[in-house]
């Protein structure tokens, strides 16, 4: 097989390339039957959720528009959730969750295209299919048309549900379009990723990279006073909040989203027209002959398979920080005095100093975030397992708790040595807007680091479940997703104790400007180690999966 | 149950048990293999193989019965045992940006490492190119990379496990193959080899143990294994058979003209070839069981569910 030449298409040639679309789609459809009405209702709840909670918290118009008016005033926030357009109980919602549910249903739809296009590449699942009457558009064909249906699905559920709790109509479908169209975008930008690179990890890694671009972009943009900057019209995340959802909608961001997503879908479908299956654009270099000194053992291999997405996530981090330090000091830009917008800030950072509120905010973003690079440097030992590259390492001189220490020091480590980067980076980003950059290094600094005992708590129980429960060890996902939705979306949902509890990162005491007990963190630091400690000792006694 | 085997055996199996929720993967299985011996390991896809060395190497903890690999217990002592003992899995999965030359190495020194000059050689000998990254090897080519990383090991090594080697091997990487085994032999290793490529076993093996569902049925040298199935004789005669049809032992006797064919339980052929030199022999060919008529037996049986016959 060479390149493909692509010219004629007669009608039948190019019904030949979509061939079995339709059986595709199912099978699609089939495996993700759990995976899709998961993330479709799990959204849907928390919109809806947070519409009953702006009800119920701010349930006179006046007390709406004072939040509405000391949102809008303070940049840091506005950075962080965009302006707020309209102060309705919907325009709350759209303002809270337009770019936040926007996040979420890209993430949604690029796992949905990965796990469809290269992963089954990867895996040499997609060969068998291909020998079939299986054209050559199909299958990418098919992945999209699975992430259309979940996007729309959301659209549905999420508008469904707001209009049916009294919200006007217009809004409710402004919200759901704006969160599915924004999926849907990253749905085709995944399908180009699958075609430029070999592995799902390095498309999905590239994707992600790009949503994390397209936030900045956002926050940058919204985070000066006078209503937006250009900037977030380079953003999609930005598209889908100037729908203005209950504020008047503005409908012509759908022609935006329709636009890109269709040139973004051409040029995934003229990659892939012009590669071969399993291939990718970057050429496979030969490697060395021998191994570095370095590949000498389990901690070797660990290092080797886990440092480049270790350097990946600490760019990443160092990017964050830097862009959200120099957005802090737009905190003190709050109109003054306006006890609401105190206490759902305070809320979220402490009570302290509204700049030192800013900054504990963005390190408990980053410590949120952590806990994704950490869980997934745990699991990698569970995929190294299925996928039968654990049976040959264990079969050498080696114990199962060797094989587990170098996956396990990358988590715990690795996510020290991010946050510790991402904390530098949002210190010294800080300082050099406020003129002095070395100013805060040492609080900040500690402020991200503090984040540690949390992440290693989520840490600790991938790592119980690994070693206790493997075939449920997928299921991680879901409780990192728990903690990191209790940690966005919760503060201003006003959530009762107990259940902000759940998540390990609400008993961190809000860094930097506040003074920290060492209880928290020994007890953090105890339960992690109670969960690393009982996961392998059940890695030990059990069966190799 | 068969010969007596040298005093300490390399592998020592007793009645071992292993389920997964309701399946009985192994059901009671014994294995004995000598030290120094090239042991066979066959059965039909199923019959538990792959459960059994997977026991051995301490990577499942069976439920029942005793295992003893080179006197010690596969799951207590699995990383001092593994220093002594290479494997070679029948599916090879690698990781895509590795090279091939850097898991021969790695393999290499998990064991305790890795013998320069033998890699070297043997790179050579199965035409492998250790540069290559693991997602551009076929399965040919995962095979030899698993099959270099064992034959080159170091010297501590007393013991090759080797499921299914040769899968995806073509015919001459199969000859370089067979080679290297009986040099493993020559220098004193023990080899178990799985495997369904029967010549292979037949050239190969010095005993073999055939297993169906999770039990063994048969253990012993290949000539003690024919001498409980049939020869098939041909022959041309001079006079008329006589009463070789009722001879015990004799299946399937067909007479066209002067020529005869049937066949004989092992056994019993001192009989039938007096029977037929009393009718005069002009010409006569007897060709021994091979191990796929005695594989297919214990195939048929298990199809049919029978009991084996012994």
């Amino acid at each position: 097989m060479t390149t493909v030449a692509v010219p004629l298409p007669a009608p039948a040639a190019r019904a030949r390339r979509l061939a079995g679309t339709g059986a595709l789609l199912r099978l699609a459809l089939r495996r993700d039957r759990v995976l899709i009405p998961a993330w479709v209702l799990g959204l849907g709840a928390v919109v809806a959720g947070t519409g009953s909670s702006f009800e119920a918290l701010y349930d006179t118009a006046a007390r709406r528009a004072a939040l509405a008016v000391s949102m809008n005033g303070n940049g840091s926030m506005r950075a962080l959730y965009g302006p707020v357009y309209g102060d309705s109980v919907g325009g709350l919602v759209a303002w809270r969750m337009a770019g936040f549910g926007a996040v979420l249903a890209a993430v949604m739809s690029l796992l949905i295209v990965v796990r469809h296009t290269r992963e089954e590449e990867e895996t040499g699942r997609q060969e068998l299919l291909c020998a079939g009457a299986v054209g050559r558009r199909a299958p990418l064909t098919a992945a999209l048309l699975t992430a259309l249906l979940a996007d729309a699905a959301l659209a549905v559920v999420i508008a469904g549900s707001l209009a049916g709790s009294g919200r006007p109509a217009a809004g409710s479908l402004a919200l759901g379009l704006g969160i599915g169209a924004a999926g849907l975008l990253f749905a085709a930008l995944a399908a180009v990723a699958a075609q430029l690179t070999e592995s799902a990890r390095l498309a999905k890694g590239l994707t992600g990279a790009v949503l994390g671009l397209a936030f900045a972009l956002r926050a940058a943009g919204d985070a000066g006073t006078d209503n937006s900057s250009p900037l977030t019209w380079l953003s999609p995340l930005g598209w889908s909040q100037h729908l203005r959802a209950y504020a008047g909608e503005r409908w012509w961001p759908l022609a935006l989203f329709a636009v890109a997503t269709a040139l973004v879908a051409c040029a995934a479908y003229a990659l892939t027209a012009r590669r071969d299956l399993g291939m990718s654009f970057l050429p496979a270099r030969p490697g060395p002959a021998r191994a570095p000194r370095s590949l000498s053992g389990p901690l070797g291999l660990a290092w080797r398979l886990q440092r480049t997405t270790l350097a990946g996530w600490t760019l990443g981090f160092v990017c964050a920080g830097g862009i959200f330090g120099g957005l802090a000091k737009g905190a003190a830009d709050l109109v003054g005095g306006n006890a609401r917008t105190r206490e759902v800030v305070a809320r979220m950072g402490g009570q302290q100093d509204l700049t030192d509120a800013f900054l504990a905010t963005m390190a408990g973003l980053l410590g949120l975030v952590a806990a994704l690079f950490a869980v997934g440097a745990v699991l990698r030992l569970h995929g190294e397992e299925t996928a039968g590259r654990a049976e040959p390492v264990l079969a050498g001189a080696v114990g199962r708790l060797r094989w587990a220490a170098g996956h396990l020091a990358l988590a715990f480590g690795g996510s020290a040595v991010i946050l510790a980067f991402g904390g530098l980076a949002l210190s010294v980003s800080y300082g050099a807007s406020a003129g002095d950059p070395l100013g805060r290094t040492g609080p900040v600094l500690a402020a991200a680091l503090a984040q540690a005992p949390a992440v290693w708590t989520l840490t600790g129980l991938a790592v119980l479940v690994l070693g206790l429960l493997p075939r449920a060890a997928p299921a991680v996902w879901a409780l990192v997703g728990g903690c990191l939705a209790l940690g966005w979306v919760g503060p201003s949902l006003d959530l009762p104790r107990w259940a902000m509890d759940l998540s390990p990162y609400s008993h961190l005491p809000k860094l930097p400007g506040t003074d920290a007990t060492a209880a928290p963190f020994l007890w953090l630091l105890a339960l992690s180690a109670l969960f690393t400690a009982a996961g392998l000792v059940g890695l030990r006694r059990r069966d190799l999966c | 149950m068969t010969t007596a085997i040298s005093p300490a055996p390399a592998i020592r199996v007793d009645g071992l048990h292993k389920s997964f929720g309701r399946t009985h993967a192994l059901d009671g299985l014994d294995l004995r293999v000598g030290a120094g011996e090239v042991h066979g390991f066959l059965g039909p896809n199923g019959a538990g193989k792959s459960t059994t060395i997977r026991v051995l190497l301490g990577l499942l903890r069976a439920d029942g019965g005793t295992a003893r690999l080179l006197g010690k217990d596969p799951w207590q002592d699995a990383v001092e045992l593994h220093r002594r003992i290479a494997y070679v899995p029948g599916d090879l999965t690698l990781w895509r940006n590795l090279s091939g030359g850097e898991v021969i190495d790695l393999y290499g020194r998990l064991r305790g490492g890795l013998d320069a000059g033998r890699r070297a050689e043997l790179l050579e000998r199965f035409e492998l190119d250790p540069t290559k990254k693991g997602r551009t090897y076929s399965k040919g080519n995962r095979q030899k990379v698993a099959l270099v990383a064992a034959f080159a090991s170091a010297p501590e090594v007393e013991l090759l496990i080797l499921d299914e080697p040769t899968s995806g091997l073509d015919p001459l990487m199969e000859e370089v193959f067979q080679n290297c085994v009986a040099e493993e032999r020559d220098r004193g290793r023990t080899v178990l080899l799985s495997s369904h490529v029967l010549s292979e076993v037949e050239a190969l093996c010095d005993r073999v143990s055939i297993i169906r569902g999770g039990r063994t049925v048969e253990s012993g040298t290949l000539a003690e294994l024919r001498h409980l199935t049939r020869t098939s004789v041909v022959a041309e005669l001079a006079g008329p058979p006589g009463g070789l049809g009722d001879l015990p032992g004799v299946h399937g006797l067909e007479l066209r003209g002067d020529r005869v064919s049937f066949q004989v339980e092992t056994d019993k052929l001192d009989a039938v070839l007096g029977a037929l030199g009393a009718s005069g022999v002009r010409s006569l060919t007897s060709t021994p069981p091979t191990l796929e008529e005695l594989f297919l037996r214990h195939y048929q049986d298990d199809a049919r569910g029978a009991a084996v016959a012994r």
